[in-house]
């Protein structure tokens, strides 16, 4: 695939210059792009693990605790009852508390605040449970109580975030469009400014394939030297990105990570490049040369 | 020429030649090149031999009419297969197209590079034709630092370097003195003896006069042959033996390139 050396002069091409820059711009927003379809694979996996099996139950708050525990024992009772559940409990003031002190500080206390008791219910997996039958026998027990069991918000996050990464993947599809016009713009221009150098390897038996394997060696030279300049700075980015988000860790929102496997695809990502730059400007010189006799 | 069952190395048949939509420049051209014969291609300026020896090497496809090279019709011959075709032809543009940014050595190797010979045998084969033809000490040299009679030498050089079955040449002595273009002839007659096919494009009538091949002669497009068809001449006819031995030590006479033999 790789020629040995070069008849052309093509090292010396001035049009060409440019398409390393090119290509670096194109590999760094193509890793970035990249990327965050991998963190928002990342977000939708933690957050459909977490919220799928689960539902709360709420209970408006007694005017005495005693009432208050009472409910949430008949509440209990009915769930643990109910098939398709696996269990549930019901949530601490220690742990209302966690939840609380973001928006209220760690000041406010419980007891001063009419809080609604919160039950935490795990579903059996694969089991299906009557959200409907059981929201009304809850609701007989104790009034209004209801049921939240996350999954219209879910289905409503889990499309906004298909959505941005369709079209995260569409930029990196449009990404990959113009590193191959750019390519096919740049061997075009060759094959007019070594005409009659191409000439002479043809009328000396030169295969279209010994003329297209120089302009493929080349292409694929500077595809993968600005590509590992685009990684180069695309990584550095990612990882401020990174440092960022952890620094404004919230409690719903999980830290911006990858794995070893999603780091490895955005670093073969110039060898692609260079490699669709070759498979380019192969293809452009040999349909150019196939019209010639 | 209607001889089927003759080998022919060249084999026109009523070819005609028109670029776009002008006249005819080639009209009715038919004739046959034996293996091993030595012709001179003679015709005022513009009577068409630049045209005739471009249909030859592959460079144009005539508008009508059959071209046969190496007893293969080139217009039913598959793309794929036309590049083993011109490596078996050597051409001497009459503008030499040396590739300027290649040093002397390297414009001579390419017709073995492309035909894939090992570059130790190119090395030992190319020094020795550039010794030849008297550049050994321009090895290295670019073209546009070469006087135009040493460029010459180059292209003659790179046209013959891979022992070719055909030799075409536009003018190859036009920019070198008389004792060159001499010794020129010689190598083009000693490649001749060698089995080579030789068509040589001039206007030094002296120098066809001295050779003694037959001629083939444009006028107005149409092909007038004179001489001797088709038998291979002696070159050494007129008394020049005695420069003999510097083409085939030269010339890598007992090389083989490629695939295809050498007779």
């Amino acid at each position: 695939m790789f020629a040995r050396r070069s008849d052309l002069a093509l090292e010396q091409d001035g049009h060409s210059r440019f398409l390393p820059w090119l290509i670096a711009f194109m590999v760094f927003l193509a890793v970035l792009a990249l990327a965050g379809t991998f963190i928002l694979n990342g977000l939708v996996a933690t957050w459909d693990h977490n919220m799928s099996g689960t539902m709360t139950v709420q209970l408006p708050a007694a005017d005495q605790p005693k009432k208050n525990q009472a409910n949430v024992n008949k509440v209990l009772k009915i769930l643990r009852d109910t098939p398709g559940i696996q269990s549930a409990r019901a949530v601490t003031s220690g742990e209302m508390m966690g939840l609380l002190e973001p928006w209220l500080g760690r000041a406010a206390s419980l007891a001063d605040l009419p809080l609604p008791q919160l039950i935490d219910v795990t579903l059996t997996p694969g089991g299906d449970v009557q959200v409907k039958a059981l929201a009304k026998r809850l609701d007989a027990a104790v009034p209004h109580a209801n049921i939240d069991d996350h999954r219209v918000w879910l289905a409503k996050f889990l499309r906004l975030i298909r959505t941005v990464q369709i079209i995260a993947l569409s930029v990196l599809i449009l990404i990959g469009l113009a590193t191959v016009g750019t390519v096919i713009f740049t061997t075009r221009t060759g094959l007019a400014v070594h005409q009659e150098a191409i000439e002479v390897l043809h009328l000396i038996g030169a295969q279209d394939s010994y003329i297209a394997r120089q302009f493929a060696t080349r292409a694929m030279v500077l595809a993968l030297r600005g590509g590992l300049f685009g990684l180069a700075i695309a990584i550095p980015t990612l990882i401020a990105l990174g440092i960022l988000s952890a620094a404004m860790k919230a409690g719903t929102m999980p830290v911006l990570t990858m794995g070893v496997d999603e780091w490895i695809m955005i670093g073969i990502l110039p060898f692609i490049t260079a490699f669709l730059a070759m498979m380019t400007a192969r293809f452009t010189v040999l349909r150019s040369l196939a019209k010639m006799l | 020429m209607s001889n089927s069952d003759h080998a022919w190395v060249v084999r026109f048949e009523n070819v005609g030649l028109r670029y776009g939509l002008g006249p005819e420049v080639l009209q009715d051209v038919s004739f046959g090149l034996s293996p091993g014969s030595f012709h001179f291609l003679l015709g005022a300026s513009g009577a068409g031999k630049s045209s005739l020896l471009r249909l030859m090497y592959l460079a144009l496809k005539p508008s009508r009419g059959l071209i046969s090279l190496f007893d293969r019709d080139i217009a039913t011959t598959p793309r794929r297969l036309l590049p083993e075709l011109r490596r078996r032809i050597g051409v001497v543009f009459q503008d030499f197209r040396l590739l300027n940014h290649l040093s002397a050595f390297d414009n001579v190797a390419l017709p073995l590079r492309v035909a894939g010979v090992r570059e130790q045998e190119v090395e030992k084969n190319v020094t020795e034709l550039l010794s030849w033809v008297g550049l050994k000490e321009h090895l290295q040299a670019k073209p546009p630092t070469l006087s135009g009679g040493q460029q010459q030498r180059v292209a003659i050089a790179r046209a013959v370097i891979a022992r070719p079955k055909l030799l075409l040449a536009d003018e190859p002595t036009g920019n070198v003195d008389d004792n060159m273009a001499l010794r020129l002839m010689h190598l083009f007659a000693q490649l001749n003896k060698l089995g080579t096919t030789i068509v040589i494009a001039t206007h030094n009538e002296a120098m066809v006069e001295r050779m003694g091949f037959p001629c083939l002669q444009l006028e107005d497009g149409a092909l007038h042959i004179s001489g001797a068809q088709d038998q291979p001449m002696e070159a050494d006819d007129d008394g020049s033996e005695s420069e003999e031995p510097f083409v085939l030590t030269a010339m890598p006479g007992n090389a083989r390139y490629g695939s295809e033999g050498r007779s």
